[in-house]
């Protein structure tokens, strides 16, 4: 059964979202998502500084089975990202909740994040799929 | 439902990824198709492949049958053991199966060929078998096991009986031989040294067992994808098919024109489309980020051609391709990828050989 932390928040798309604090927010990909693309070759991140819209597409995972988009769970600013993984995309397979993030938001609304789903929520979603 | 094969449960075993290919449960990896493809570049590997159908030629017709059904010449097989990669082509010069044939005796040959194609396979060869009376006797009681890379001989020498080494010493590349119980080949789809292992299939699961013990390491689908494209090496239903010229899909060197009374199927299509030019299938090389993909459009100078077959490379660390573009092209072209033109090198497509990069 794949792991799906209590204390985050999920997006049905397969992000997941942790408060770091002061409306900031670390986004990755849960490690169904990792286990669905495989191997992780190469990670496009956005740049910080970007504003985003929610659902927008800002970052691309790149697997040996396919090319798959990463939707921004939420509106905001990226204030960072995970240059690790332009060395060393596997972290996504091998970390995908601690090491494998891969940028970090400033939310514009904390209230889109209640309407994220819960662990509970999430394995609900993806045992539909 | 799909069928699987008699290493199924050693698959689970090692924590299988499995998936559907072709109405087979085959593992796509064991934990990581990258690291499967680097123990074969670099040690020894091993794969199920006992989904592919291997047929048994036999009557005291075969060679001349074989010599009128294959665009590859069997005559070239003089010693016993020989075997020799081909096209089955249809009328219109397109590729039914790409096949190895092994010449065992003059009156028994043997063929190995696709999982994916087998019915069709079957159908075609008995249909054009009546003629020659060559009876056509499919060995489905085999396992297959594939051990690749620069260490697989010598690994799977230590299980073998002293019979079995003496029978497979100095081996040359694509020869197989019956030894014991096995019928071991020289051939792989790798680009690394190794053998290909027929096995009664109540004898599979422990073979597996004992490569396991000596320190082969299981290989997926995946890898064995990455690997054969590294190599250069087609993949049916990807690169060719029946639509297909062979001479669009740099199969030219397997078709053997000579004796030019040799009358084999597709032959006069064959002739009409090389007077006439086809597309070719080159390789593609990008060494920056991103992965070349199936289907994605090429654009070259005066025309378009699209992708077959794209992986990123583990051994060289870019993406690679064969595509299938206009004769004209040259060394250059661009790939749309997610509606970005990026440039790409145009080269022979094989890339990597016994662990060393070629390109």
């Amino acid at each position: 059964m794949s792991n799906i932390p209590t204390e985050l928040k999920y997006a049905s798309s397969h992000e997941w979202l942790r408060s770091e604090g002061n409306g900031v927010y670390t986004v990755g990909i849960t490690e169904h998502a990792q286990d669905l693309l495989g191997d992780m070759v190469f990670v496009e991140l956005p740049e910080v500084g970007d504003s985003v819209a929610q659902g927008d597409d800002v970052a691309v995972a790149e697997s040996v089975k396919a090319a798959s988009d990463i939707y921004a769970p939420i509106a905001g600013e990226i204030v960072a990202v995970n240059e690790a993984l332009t060395d060393s995309p596997e972290l996504v397979n091998s970390a995908p909740y601690t090491d494998g993030w891969m940028f970090k938001i400033k939310a514009s609304d904390e209230s889109e994040v209640a309407g994220l789903l819960d662990a509970a929520g999430y394995k609900n979603a993806i045992d539909e799929e | 439902m799909a069928q699987q094969t008699v290493l199924y449960a050693k698959h689970l075993e090692a924590g299988a990824k499995v998936v559907d290919f072709h109405g087979w449960d085959m593992p796509l990896h064991y934990g990581s198709q990258i690291e499967e493809h680097h123990a074969v570049r670099q040690d020894a590997g091993m794969f199920d492949v006992s989904h592919m159908t291997i047929v048994d030629l036999k009557g005291a017709r075969t060679r001349e049958f074989l010599r009128f059904l294959l665009a590859n010449d069997v005559a070239k097989l003089t010693v016993p053991g020989k075997a020799l990669y081909s096209g089955m082509l249809n009328e219109a010069g397109g590729v039914i199966d790409d096949l190895i044939v092994y010449f065992l005796t003059e009156d028994f040959f043997r063929l190995v060929v696709n999982s994916a194609t087998r019915e069709k396979d079957l159908a075609w060869i008995n249909q054009q078998a009546k003629a020659f009376d060559v009876s056509v006797i499919e060995r489905p009681e085999f396992g297959m096991i594939a051990v690749q890379g620069p260490n697989a001989k010598a690994k799977v020498a230590t299980i073998l009986t002293a019979e079995q080494q003496a029978a497979v010493a100095g081996m040359k590349p694509f020869f197989g031989v019956q030894a014991g119980d096995l019928f071991i080949a020289t051939t792989g789809y790798t680009g690394e040294d190794g053998y290909e292992i027929s096995v009664p299939e109540a004898q599979a699961a422990d073979f597996w067992q004992k490569l396991l013990d000596a320190g082969v390491k299981p290989a997926g689908l995946g890898a064995r994808d990455t690997l054969r494209l590294e190599a250069g090496m087609n993949l049916y239903g990807q690169d060719m098919d029946e639509t297909v010229s062979p001479l669009a899909a740099n199969m030219g060197w397997t078709i053997a024109w000579e004796p030019a009374d040799r009358n084999f199927i597709g032959r006069a299509a064959l002739e009409q489309q090389k007077a006439a030019g086809t597309a070719k299938l080159v390789g593609l090389v990008m060494e920056q980020k991103g992965v070349l993909r199936h289907g994605q459009r090429v654009v070259v100078e005066g025309g378009e051609g699209e992708i077959t077959s794209g992986t990123f490379s583990p051994t060289l660390g870019y993406s690679i391709a064969m595509a299938r573009v206009p004769a004209s092209t040259g060394d250059t072209a661009e790939v749309d990828i997610r509606g970005k033109l990026v440039p790409v090198k145009v080269v022979k497509p094989s890339f990597v050989r016994m662990g060393k990069k070629v390109v």
